[in-house]
């Protein structure tokens, strides 16, 4: 259904994430569209601060909720080859949340390495 | 680097996570209600005033103008501009980030 | 120059897409390529024909469906998004065995991968939404 890649260039996307997970749905979206962008072997990137740091939250769990908990699918993206997941320090802090109690590795970086990534990047999404 | 923000920094914390996180030198575009942050007078004056030492800020008139606001009611050295100028921005910075 | 424009809220609640179309038609005046509008999320609500917007009021998707029919672009609305919310072009309503379509002249529903493909091909993806 999707086509592939043939264009041979390579750019570098930046997928920021910056919403909570379940009260909408732009996250669960989101990760489709990190999902499909794989096939076409670009240089991926995602980012997470504010709320969105609350994404890779560990023990989720939406059974009494009616929604599909897709934040499971965060720690299948190795297999995506999307491995380069980066966190801000500074939205983790705020919101008193520590690497122990993430879902999966992920890379925390500094607001002055966040804004470097962000400079560096040459497609970016935000969500 | 263009950067637009869309968010009352009132609603949401849009305004200063890109005031956080944009370069030196980068260009930060209010539009929709994004344009309450370059009002005078509000709790976000200092930390935008402070921001234009090394951002350069611009407001969407016609979003400006729609809410009842005009140059009288900005912070000094936020430029007004309008449709083909917001274009002429995206044209002009290599990359664009647009915080929602 | 060639732009891709990212529309991910729908008509009428959020400026999102009147922000766009104006934006959308700014470029084309100065004579920039639309290289794609790619719709995603409650965006896709754009591509609907059965809206009835009150006559003194902008009719969003008619908007769009002329904007492209005069400028020949590429409406794309993300057929997960799309299925989603309901919103189905002939052939999504055979595969899915709808009793009808609703999509306006000039949109098409195609994957995500035309989103990724905008990004690698236009010079500059611009995304309005909530």
């Amino acid at each position: 259904m999707e086509e592939e890649a043939q264009s041979g260039v390579i750019k570098k996307f930046l997928y920021i994430n910056r919403r909570a997970p379940h009260g909408t749905i732009y996250a669960h979206e989101a990760l489709e569209v990190v999902l499909i962008g794989a096939a076409f072997e670009q240089d991926v990137s995602m980012a997470f601060l504010d709320d969105g740091v609350f994404q890779l939250k560990k023990d989720q769990n939406t059974d009494q909720i009616s929604t599909k908990n897709f934040t499971k699918t965060f720690s299948a993206l190795e297999m995506y080859d999307v491995e380069k997941l980066y966190v801000e320090k500074e939205s983790l802090d705020e919101r008193g949340i520590s690497a122990d109690d993430l879902a999966v590795d992920v890379k925390i970086i500094s607001s002055d390495e966040m804004k470097q990534l962000i400079t560096d990047s040459e497609v970016i999404l935000n969500f | 680097m263009l950067h637009t923000v869309n968010k009352s920094p009132f609603e949401k914390n849009s305004l200063e996570t890109c005031l956080r996180l944009s370069g030196k030198d980068s260009s930060v575009l209010l539009i929709e209600d994004g344009v309450y942050g370059a009002l005078k007078g509000t709790k976000f004056e200092a930390t935008v005033k402070e921001s234009l030492n090394t951002v350069k800020m611009y407001v969407l008139g016609p979003d400006l103008m729609a809410r009842g606001l005009d140059k009288n009611s900005l912070i000094n050295n936020i430029e007004i501009i309008d449709y083909q100028d917001f274009v002429k921005l995206a044209v002009e910075n290599e990359r664009i980030q647009n915080w929602l | 120059m060639k732009f891709g424009i990212l529309v991910n809220e729908g008509p009428y609640t959020h400026q999102a897409s009147d922000s766009a179309y104006l934006f959308a038609k700014a470029a084309i005046d100065q004579g920039h390529e639309i290289y794609r509008i790619f719709f995603y999320h409650d965006g896709v609500n754009n591509g609907t024909r059965l809206a009835t917007p009150p006559q003194d009021d902008r009719h969003i998707p008619n908007r769009w469906s002329e904007l492209a029919k005069e400028h020949n672009l590429d409406l794309v609305l993300c057929v997960a998004a799309a299925q989603r919310r309901g919103m189905v072009d002939p052939d999504e309503m055979k595969r899915n065995k709808k009793d009808a379509d609703n999509i306006a002249d000039n949109f098409r529903i195609s994957g995500l991968g035309q989103l990724i493909e905008a990004g690698i091909q236009a010079d500059r993806l611009i995304t309005f939404g909530d």
